[in-house]
């Protein structure tokens, strides 16, 4: 290294710019090579479609009485038949919809903001912070989830915001527990430590530079979490524990269940929009973390 | 050492522990010494090198510098400012002064974050200069390190490792900082690549009258860059000197050992060079045994060295040396022996 004036210090790299595919059009192509994950992003659209449409295009009250109660589907044109007070099958499907819908999503939104806020926290600074958070977390690990949210829908009025504040207040732990993990990890890279050389305060580099590496998990989670919620507003709506002047799948299945026998439809066809839906989440979950990951999926 | 207002940074008995966890909770807590009493002064515009294998606690003494890891005990002066002392937003404004270049260009850089964006953040967080000047100043930073202007919009990724360290350098630079710390900068480049680097952080050197501690563990690079040295050892400086006498009167065994196990190109020195060899691996950090912390691989040691530490004392100005064995006048063991 001695003749080092040969070597001109403000010499440009030689290497050329590669031509790289801008980040989102190698997450959409990604994406796209998930069949699965496609074909559970459609069922998505079209239930949010019909969710967002109903009033559009069924302007019918759904617990208006149109016919004889337990009709077969396809009798007397009703597609689904009706259920046990003589209501329009369809119509209550399609209804469900959007509180399913809107309870799941606004259910999983709370799940990753009290998750996130308490997991970014205990990943960042560690110590006692960590220490008080995460014993916080066990405790509502360990309390059976649909119970606790029984018990809060009972507590206070059974509305739709009720209960999706319970079920985000019972799901978040794990949603905590993961940004926890990518906070303690990413916290450590020399980015983050140049930010804060670079007079970065802690909440810009929580907020601005740890959290937007650390949220590709998250989003895979969240998707997740949507399919859950919807389980769990089944399950508290089959328990007779929701909004009783609310149409939603989980409440159609509790009205006909004694129904079973003599009219299966009228309780299989819910299950099968709420496993179709939940289904639908679980692939674009899994879509996503292919996306996110190109590398793992090659292998 | 005469001219004391040309020191830049001051670091005296500084020491960096870490606190492992309890194996159970009557158990004491040990520590990790990763840096023990560790004192050094940059005179301004100068390079001191700090080399020394890895845990050594060389690179915890340049993140304990720039204020990223907390120290246990020590006082740091960077210029009139007691660096130790800050907190809060006062800390936050001192980091303007002094800035690092990290080891990995891979890692150091948000890979969410354009490149001008990266260059750009320090002085609108800092507010430096006018914010109608921050536009050209990211231009003139970027032709500065060898990069195009037009780059600043690409994304890290699309960079090449040499040119992502250059991105670093800019971002050191952005600050307008007197002391930057450099934790190997080029131990993760291609040897071409850290001829190119290490130049570019000796132009700069000049151009802006930076002061560089420069952490490496490759002695070629330091030889090239440094005005003086600190070998470190276990967290303890065992010898301190300019570049000269490192090079050529070295006087600690470790040193010694180090310095003869640089690779020769030359066969007429390789067949000279009077290799030692050390055996096994350094002692752990965490319990260390009394005596000379070097003495368990060092092929002189006697047995005062097990018994008592040796201080880091003066042998002639600008040459200090943590050794029983170097006798006053500067006499090293290997040759004695």
């Amino acid at each position: 290294m001695t003749d080092s004036d040969n070597t001109q210090s403000r010499q440009i790299d030689e290497m050329p710019e590669t031509p790289v595919e801008h980040p989102f059009r190698q997450f959409v192509t990604m994406y796209m090579r998930n069949y699965a994950a496609v074909a559970g992003l459609l069922v998505f659209v079209v239930i949010v479609a019909a969710a967002l449409l109903a009033p559009v295009i069924l302007n019918v009250d759904p617990f208006e009485m149109v016919d004889v109660p337990l009709l077969p589907p396809g009798e007397s044109g009703h597609l689904f038949g009706t259920d046990n007070l003589g209501r329009d099958m369809l119509v209550s499907i399609i209804y469900g919809a959007r509180v399913t819908m809107a309870v799941g999503g606004a259910a999983a939104a709370i799940t990753l903001i009290i998750g996130l806020s308490i997991g970014a926290m205990a990943g960042y600074y560690r110590g006692w912070v960590d220490e008080v958070l995460m014993r916080i977390t066990e405790f509502f690990q360990v309390l059976p989830p649909l119970l606790l949210a029984m018990v809060l829908v009972a507590l206070f009025s059974p509305t739709l915001e009720t209960v999706a504040i319970a079920i985000g207040v019972v799901s978040w732990t794990g949603v905590a527990r993961l940004a926890r993990a990518e906070f303690m990890r990413l916290r450590e890279l020399d980015f983050v430590k140049a930010a804060r050389s670079i007079g970065g305060r802690d909440r810009r580099i929580i907020w601005l530079v740890i959290l937007p590496n650390a949220l590709p998990p998250l989003i895979v989670n969240a998707a997740l979490t949507v399919g859950i919620a919807i389980l769990f507003e089944a399950a508290l709506s089959f328990l007779g524990l929701s909004d009783p002047n609310v149409m939603s799948w989980g409440k159609l299945i509790g009205d006909n269940r004694d129904y079973l026998l003599d009219a299966p439809w009228t309780v299989t066809i819910p299950g099968v929009a709420i496993f179709l839906t939940v289904l639908a989440m679980s692939l674009i979950g899994d879509g996503l973390n292919d996306a996110f990951n190109p590398k793992l999926r090659e292998r | 050492m005469s001219d004391d207002d040309d020191i830049l940074l001051d670091v005296a008995h500084l020491k960096v522990y870490f606190r492992l966890p309890r194996k159970n909770i009557f158990a004491k807590a040990s520590r990790v010494h990763a840096v023990d009493d560790v004192s050094f002064q940059i005179k301004r515009g100068t390079t001191l090198g700090i080399v020394g294998e890895s845990g050594s606690g060389k690179t915890t003494t340049a993140m304990a510098v720039m204020r990223l890891t907390p120290i246990t005990s020590g006082a740091m002066r960077l210029g009139d400012t007691d660096l130790a002392a800050l907190e809060g937003e006062d800390l936050r404004h001192a980091r303007t002064r002094m800035q690092i270049i990290f080891q990995d260009p891979y890692s150091s850089l948000n890979p969410r974050v354009r490149a001008g964006a990266i260059v750009r953040e320090p002085m609108d967080l800092m507010n430096i200069g006018d914010p109608a000047d921050r536009e050209g100043r990211v231009a003139d930073l970027f032709r500065k390190v060898g990069l195009r202007p037009e780059q600043q919009a690409l994304f890290p990724h699309q960079f090449s490792g040499g040119q992502r360290q250059r991105i670093g350098v800019a971002r050191a630079l952005a600050t307008q900082p007197e002391l930057v710390v450099c934790d190997e900068p080029v131990s993760a480049l291609d040897v071409a690549i850290q001829a190119q680097i290490l130049n570019l952080l000796r132009s700069l050197q000049d151009e802006f009258g930076l002061t560089y501690l420069f952490i490496s563990h490759d002695l070629g690079v330091v030889q090239y860059m440094c005005d003086e040295i600190a070998v470190m050892y276990l967290g303890q400086i065992v010898e301190y000197a300019d570049r000269i006498s490192l090079f050529t009167e070295p006087l600690h065994p470790y040193t010694w050992a180090l310095l003869s196990a640089v690779p020769s190109a030359d066969p007429a020195t390789r067949a000279r060079a009077d290799r030692i060899r050390l055996q096994g691996d350094p002692p752990s950090p965490i319990d260390l045994p009394p005596g000379c912390r070097f003495s368990s691989r060092c092929p002189f040691a006697e047995a005062r060295c097990v018994q008592e530490t040796p201080p880091l004392r003066s042998i002639r100005p600008g040459h200090a040396v943590a050794c029983h064995l170097v006798s006053d006048d500067g006499v090293p063991p290997q040759r004695r022996s």
